[in-house]
């Protein structure tokens, strides 16, 4: 017999090895308590929380909170059912006006989860013949998406303008084409240069779906992303988005002005055969989109804190993946894998918890330590995490 | 065939800068096995011939390119079209 699972013994292998250097897990931390959206015990101890995308802080507000419970109460624990059987409820539809609310555009459309709408969205649009043109360093979702589907897939340098219009040019005048890109790539916490890329993908009849799942909330005037930072909303086809993030629930959505969007309901795989959102979740999720559109202090104190970091860090000797603070992730690059857990350690047992990143899900084969901020951490806390890097830095002879 | 060698010669001409560990270039050479190249080096070398020949390799069809021989087809195929 073949053991199916002989194929991960690389894998396998690898992580025993970096285990064996005495290393904990990174991979298998667990939240023991969760005071605050800043703050949870980790190991028994109190933890400073940098990795949780929980930019706007919302998984604790009153007001998101108390909407929950509300629904719980009246509409129960779930739907068991699909958005087009029994499981679109009150909630469900209020979640995806209060959507259609905050982008001004005419349609939403609620998934269970972020992945499943770029999955869902990518696979259905996208058909045989059609092509794909994506950044080569796209979220797994969005390449899911595109091996879901039968369409040809054409991928282009990281941010390369020049690239992608090259690419275009190449391709058949009159096929199908959607162009994908992201807002923020979520590994370096880089911006995209959507207002050239969308002009030379319109140039080229293209239709255009931007991932704002790391911008939402924080970027651009009413937080709807970077294409409206850039000014170019009114030129994207679909807008793919997660309340996994800034939202600070969990699920995922399309937003679209297209006149025949409402036919993705029957037709996107990912959408029909799954079960809803529980009603508690898309009523937290309504709640706090409605409080995101109003929220431009917090954006304002989000932004300080992300550049205060990328300086101090800067100042004590990490290299990072941008020049400048361009989003709320700020990445460390770290010399190898090795000593990135050894700093991943560091920095947990000095009370303060980052996102590991490595290959494959990073860019260049680099291991990254992500930071994100949170409108919630205070300036005391961003000045006592730069404390901890500096300690667990030194310890482990990065600084 | 002399289509075919120069088609080689010309690809192996771009592999070259690419082939770190200096390995002899045959047909039946491939890029994972025998060049070790990383998705960034296949993402760079996939760049490079697009440009050169002007043409598309779609993902699609890269994952049915292993070795050297392959994208001789590939590209020869494209090229002709």
């Amino acid at each position: 017999m073949t053991d199916l699972f002989s194929k991960f013994d690389a894998l396998i292998a690898q992580r025993e090895g970096l285990l064996a250097t005495g290393v904990k897990d990174p991979f298998s931390l667990v939240m023991e308590e969760v005071k605050s959206p800043t703050v949870a015990v980790v190991n028994g101890k109190e933890t400073i929380l940098l990795g949780t995308y929980n930019y706007m802080g919302m998984t604790f507000d009153d007001d998101v909170i108390a909407a929950g419970k509300q629904a719980l109460d009246e509409f129960g624990a779930g739907t068991t059912g699909s958005r087009v059987l029994n499981g679109t409820f009150q909630g469900h539809k209020e979640c995806e006006d209060a959507l259609k609310e905050f982008y001004g555009m005419d349609h939403a459309m609620v998934f269970s989860t972020g992945y499943q709408a770029n999955l869902g969205i990518i696979s259905t649009i996208a058909g045989k013949g059609d092509y794909i043109i994506l950044d080569i360093d796209s979220h797994a979702s969005i390449y899911d998406g595109c091996k879901m589907g039968d369409a040809e897939i054409v991928a282009f340098r990281h941010n390369d303008v020049e690239a992608l219009e090259k690419r275009l040019k190449r391709l058949p005048a009159d096929a199908g084409k959607l162009v994908v890109l992201e807002g923020v790539y979520s590994m370096l916490g880089d911006v995209a240069p959507l207002k050239e890329m969308i002009r030379v993908s319109k140039e080229a009849g293209a239709m255009i779906l931007v991932d704002e799942a790391h911008s939402m909330g924080f970027i651009g005037e009413n937080g709807r992303g970077v294409a409206e930072e850039q000014g170019v909303l009114d030129d994207v086809d679909f807008v793919i988005g997660t309340f996994s993030k800034s939202v600070g629930t969990v699920g995922g959505f399309c937003v679209s002005n297209h006149p025949k969007f409402e036919i993705m309901r029957l037709v996107c795989r990912p959408y029909v055969f799954t079960a809803s959102l529980p009603p508690s979740v898309v009523a937290c999720s309504a709640a706090s989109i409605r409080k995101l559109m109003h929220n431009g202090n917090k954006r304002a104190h989000l932004w300080e804190n992300s550049k205060n970091l990328h300086q101090g860090l800067r100042d004590l000797g990490f290299q990072l993946g941008t020049p400048n603070a361009q989003s709320a992730i700020i990445a460390v690059i770290m010399p190898d894998l090795e000593k990135g857990a050894a700093m991943w350690a560091a920095l947990l047992e000095n009370g303060l918890y980052v996102n590991l990143a490595r290959p494959p899900a990073t860019p260049a084969g680099m291991t990254l330590l992500r930071c994100s901020l949170c409108a919630e951490h205070t300036s005391d806390q961003v000045a006592d995490i730069l404390d901890r890097f500096a300690r667990a830095g030194k310890a482990v002879g990065i600084i | 065939m002399t289509d075919r060698s120069e088609m080689f010669d010309r690809l192996k001409g771009l592999i070259e800068p690419f082939n770190k560990k200096g390995i002899e270039v045959g047909e039946a050479t491939t890029f994972a096995g025998d060049l070790e190249w990383d998705s960034l080096t296949v993402m760079d070398f996939v760049a490079e011939v697009e440009d050169s020949f002007d043409i598309i390799i779609s993902m699609n069809l890269q994952a049915e390119i292993e070795n050297v021989g392959q994208l001789v087809d590939a590209v020869t195929k494209l090229t002709a079209a």
